[in-house]
């Protein structure tokens, strides 16, 4: 009988009933009496030097509040970049200023050049049409390596090159190089990453107040970590004591990464409200999105690995440049640093690994953490290189894995991290069941008698997830803690509020984290219920992003619900005049042990809040507990996938035909919830693989910035699903944190993308097409090409 | 959007005489005009729904013909022209549900976008674009992309579509707007062949004439082995180069013979 409550029953999210029903509260849904809206004129330009704004004109228009531009600016601080990446030579990395709105220059399509302040937003439009702006425009640095040669045009002027940093990891060179020397068999590949745009299905949003008479401003914003944004807002933009700035991030319609960062429009909004003393709103179109939200992934990588003559990996090496755009956006630094190149080793005991990575300014958006943040972008490197290896051996593709995999823990690889446990043959032992590959020649046969080319592909990854070790990224350049905080509030009668750092953006946490509390305590899930999202009641938590929530936050928690028991078990012996030594906790009762005393979970809440009978000389009344987590490691989760698509051998279409995922998450506490991550994570990443394509003309004109020309992924473009299963029965629980969770967040949309590309490969080639890479998205066209050069 | 204002006609006749005014322009399911009325790309100071004439909605079949009043949804036309299979499945595979209630067959017609499926039909039926001043040919209507033979404050009013003996029309979506990367209308009359590209060329929908030539003889699709259309003026854009869309008219072209039995 599976569980029905707490720690792996698979509950129904209750947070759907609003969401489903459109009771749900977004930040465009608040509004402030008063407050006046804002609209952005953009740079239609992707490079350029402003010579003058005129706002006169529109500043007379109907229902103009007040027009800003770059110099009511001055003195205030930039957006801030919250990790310094320290270069090959021990040098910072370069640190461009990043102002709210340009000054002197407008660098990328879509960065703001002035905010018109109106009553209505129709009104702000109209003023901004009339805003006469002089701007001289200048090459525009697209291509990365072009934008490093000698000579090329600079972003920023003040800079002395595009070079962000050149950074380099693992292996010393002199033992890669030996080692590539040595080897029996080199090879070598290079691919794109691409770009992509996260389109969240909420827009971005942000609504500033200002209460004069507090001196309190209040944001809500479309927040993945509503405390991050205060502290950076706060601290390094307005200079706004923490008490007395609340953010607020209500319902958030999903973030996948873009909507951590702290953003121009959130400081402008706030800044702005406390300059005219009225709150200010913006909310983004879905074009203005397709230019301000930070984009993610676009990296282009060349990789080679080095086999012995038994095909043992004896060295890999990569060398990668790392589109930043226009601007260091807050994380942009360390996602193809310490998120990219800590993974590079992979599943694989491979001795010697060497990253190297150069980050490039371009005239492009912000580049950016997007769900799984540099981990795709190794996997997919390690992944493609590992199968084109096989194919050049003439050797199987799982078995050259298995025959490298790391198969004793903890495993200490050679680009820093540990990795506490796992057991990658477990997962392809599930992958290899649940794919039937010795039915996999039937089917191509069945494939080919319909015309089309049928292929399978395999894919392995690790992650690193439970974001982070605050001492260990703190050496590493983070300028911030990376733990994160509960507060479990017992209430008289019994019932529990949680404050949580984290923030639930379309996860489940507002079933998941009550089920935890719920298993330890032994009482009724409904008599928890979750407060996130507001800096003004929960404890200072960091949020959520790279699959921390459970593992982290979920850990604080734990911690906080310990000290609860711990408490309620000191109140409870009293009441029974026992020793608390003897007292036991099962299913909501105290019970004193080897006797038939017992007081009800109630009884003891009450006493905390009614303190009459009660050891106040002890302890004090009340029933509320707040704990800090720091994890003591990443956690590993790691994963087996398998795919098999059909090709159109007449216009290169590829449909996927079959999809199995075999995951270790350790520890899981509600399965449907998982496996809605996991799905949903494989379809991001199969429109990365097949349909998601950000793209930039020469002169830095975004060329997708719609839905006419960015193709997400829809319900058709997936298998269907008695053809697409996720597995996670495989579990090493995680050693080092209290739930043993590992997170599920990302694995999907970091497993999928090799996956689907190796499975188009061995389609072609298997047809006798002799193609080594497609980049992606492996459109039909790009398919098509590739079968006919 | 800017500001506009609306008139609600219910005869061609008053939405004629309301068009005349400078700036006006005819609304009729809007899933074109509206968008373009979003992003400011156009401001007319007045807009005409055609969305009330009764006279100018619904299909009917008489005597080998479909006729298609130009008010009529494209949910309407899949659902209705069943005198006219190829076309009400062409109809059945524009858009999405919602645009499909929405969208009329004059909007598209006037409107003529290069990736639209309705041009592929009309001109390869050798359709008859009706107007509230003449009636138009399809091979003298279509003059470009979003170019056509319609006068200023023109009306569609119907297409007059010949029933073929055997057509069909394949679509092969550009992934992202889900119009056609390359569409190919295939129709069977007992005077000869007629074969429509959309989505193709830069000079918007077209006939092939060579296939036509080649199928009028012998319909089927090993007819048209060792055919190409030429890359020169195919649109080459993020979704497929020229080559690959010449490539495509081939294979679809094939597929649209086979599909119509
Ligand atoms: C999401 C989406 C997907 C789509 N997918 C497809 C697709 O796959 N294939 C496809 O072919 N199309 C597609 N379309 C376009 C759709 O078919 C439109 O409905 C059509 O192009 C315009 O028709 P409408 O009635 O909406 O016209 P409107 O938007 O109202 O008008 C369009 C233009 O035609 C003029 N006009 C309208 N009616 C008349 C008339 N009777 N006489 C003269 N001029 C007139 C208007 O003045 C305007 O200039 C899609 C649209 C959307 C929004």
């Amino acid at each position: 009988m599976p569980k029905d409550h707490g720690i792996g029953a698979s509950q129904k999210r209750r947070e759907d009933v609003r969401f489903l029903t459109g009771a749900g509260q977004y930040t465009d849904d608040i509004n402030v009496h008063g407050q006046a809206y804002v609209y952005f004129l953009r740079s239609d330009v992707a490079h350029g030097k402003i010579n003058s704004i005129d706002t006169a004109a529109a500043s007379a228009m109907p229902g103009v509040v007040r027009i800003f531009t770059g110099a009511d600016f001055e003195g205030v601080g930039g957006l801030p970049c919250g990790w310094q990446v320290t270069d090959k030579h021990g040098e910072a990395m370069k640190e461009p200023a990043h102002p709210v709105l340009a000054q002197g220059k407008v660098r990328h399509v879509g960065d703001p050049i002035a905010a018109v302040v109106a009553d209505s937003l129709e009104q702000a439009r109209n003023a901004a049409e009339a805003i006469d702006v002089d701007i001289e425009e200048l090459p525009a640095v697209v291509d990365m390596k072009a934008a490093l040669n000698a000579g090329a045009t600079k972003v920023h002027d003040d800079l002395s090159d595009n070079l962000c940093y050149d950074w380099q990891f693992g292996t010393d060179t002199e033992t890669v190089d030996a080692a590539f020397a040595a080897a029996a068999h080199v090879t070598k590949l290079e691919l794109r990453n691409n770009r992509l745009v996260a389109n969240p299905m909420e827009p971005r949003v942000a609504l500033g107040e200002y209460n004069r008479a507090k001196d309190e401003s209040t944001l809500y914003t479309t927040s993945q970590n509503p405390h991050v944004i205060r502290l950076l807002m706060g601290a390094f933009v307005l200079g706004i004591p923490e008490h007395k700035l609340r953010v607020v991030a209500p319902d958030v319609g999903g973030g996948f990464g873009t909507k951590i960062f702290h953003y121009a429009e959130e400081a402008f909004c706030t800044f702005a409200s406390r300059k005219i003393n009225r709150a200010v709103k913006w909310t983004s179109s879905r074009s203005e999105a397709f230019m301000s939200d930070a984009h993610g992934r676009d990296h282009v990588s060349t990789i080679e690995l080095a086999l012995d003559a038994d095909n043992n990996f004896t060295a890999l090496r990569t060398d990668t440049y790392a589109n930043m755009g226009a601007y260091l956006s807050t994380f942009a630094s360390c996602t193809p640093t310490w998120l990219h190149g800590t993974l590079m080793a992979g599943n694989y005991k491979t001795p010697a690994v060497q990253v190297n990575v150069k980050a490039v300014f371009t005239n492009t958006v912000p580049v950016d953490a997007y769900r799984g943040a540099g981990r795709p972008e190794a996997t997919f490197q390690l992944e493609r290189v590992i199968d084109k290896a096989a194919r050049e051996l003439g050797v199987d593709p799982i078995k050259l894995r298995r025959q490298n995999f790391i198969t004793s823990f903890p495993y200490a690889t050679p680009v820093a991290v540990e990795y506490d446990t796992g057991d990658y043959n477990a997962t392809m032992d599930k992958m290899e069941e649940l794919m039937d590959i010795p039915g996999f020649a039937a089917r191509r046969a069945a494939s080919e008698a319909k015309g089309k080319l049928r292929g399978l592909g395999i894919n392995c990854f690790i992650e690193a997830c439970g974001i982070a070790p605050s001492n260990l990224v703190g050496q590493l350049g983070a300028r911030a803690g990376l733990y994160d905080a509960a507060t479990v509030r017992v209430n008289a009668t019994g019932s529990i509020s949680v404050m949580v750092g984290a923030h639930s953006h379309g996860q489940g946490h507002e079933t998941v984290f009550p089920q935890v509390v719920a298993e330890m305590l032994g009482i009724d899930e409904s008599m928890i219920d979750i407060v996130h999202g507001d800096s003004s009641k929960i404890p200072f938590g960091m949020g959520t992003y790279g699959s921390r929530s459970l593992a982290v936050c979920g850990s604080a928690m734990v911690r906080a619900t310990e000290k609860i028991i711990n408490k309620a078990k000191k109140i409870a012996a009293h009441l029974m005049e026992a020793s608390e030594a003897d007292i036991e906790l099962k299913d909501g009762q105290f019970s004193v042990a080897g006797t038939d005393k017992s007081v009800a979970w109630g009884d003891v809440t009450l006493a905390a809040y009614v303190p009459h009978n009660y050891p106040l000389e002890d302890i004090e009344p009340g029933l509320e507990e707040t704990a800090f987590y720091d994890p003591a490691n990443f956690t590993y989760p790691a994963g087996a996938y398998a795919c098999e698509v059909e090709v159109d051998p007449d216009t290169g279409k590829v449909t996927i035909e079959k999809f199995v995922s075999a995951d270790d998450f350790g520890n899981v506490v509600n399965p449907m919830i998982v496996e809605g991550q996991v799905h949903g994570g494989i379809a991001q990443g199969i429109g990365q693989a097949l349909l998601e394509n950000c793209a930039y003309d020469e002169n830095g004109q975004l060329l997708s910035a719609s839905y006419m020309d960015y193709a997400m992924p829809r319900a058709s473009d997936l298998p269907h699903m008695a053809n697409y299963t996720v597995d996670h029965s495989c579990q090493t629980p995680c050693t080092h944190n209290p739930l043993g969770v590992k997170g599920c967040g990302e694995a999907g949309a970091i497993g999928s993308p090799p996956t689907v590309v190796n499975a188009v490969l061995d389609a072609l080639n298997s047809a006798g097409h002799k193609v080594a890479h497609i980049d992606m998205p492996v459109s039909p066209s790009r398919v098509w090409e590739a079968m006919n050069s | 959007m800017y500001a506009f204002d609306i008139e609600r006609p219910t005869t061609v006749a008053e939405a004629v005489a309301a068009l005349k005014d400078e700036d006006a322009q005819a609304l009729s399911g809007g899933q074109t005009l509206i968008p373009t009325l979003k992003q400011r790309l156009a401001s007319p100071s007045k807009l005409v729904s055609l969305s009330g004439i009764a006279e100018t909605k619904g299909v009917s079949a008489d005597g080998g013909t479909v006729t298609v009043g130009g008010g009529t949804t494209h949910a309407a036309v899949a659902a209705g022209a069943s005198a006219y299979p190829a076309l009400a499945a062409l109809a059945g595979g524009i858009g999405d549900p919602a645009v499909r209630n929405r969208g009329t067959i004059g909007g598209s017609v006037a409107n003529n976008d290069p990736a639209a499926c309705y041009p592929a039909a009309v001109l390869g039926s050798g359709a008859t674009v009706v107007t509230n001043a003449r009636e138009i040919a399809a091979d003298d209507y279509f003059q470009g992309m979003f170019t056509t033979a319609l006068d200023e404050g023109e009306i569609i009013t119907a297409v007059k579509f010949p029933v073929p003996e055997k057509a069909a029309y394949i679509k092969f979506e550009q992934p992202a707007s889900r119009f056609a990367l390359v569409g190919v209308f295939v129709a069977k009359y007992a005077d000869g062949v007629r074969v429509a590209v959309t989505g193709a060329s830069e000079e918007g929908v077209f006939r092939w004439t060579e296939a036509e030539a080649a199928l009028s003889g012998n319909f089927s699709a090993g007819a048209l082995d060792g055919l190409s259309v030429s890359a020169d003026g195919m649109i080459s854009d993020l979704h497929g180069t020229g080559a690959y869309r010449a490539h495509l008219v081939a294979v679809l072209t094939k597929r649209a013979v086979a599909a119509a039995g």
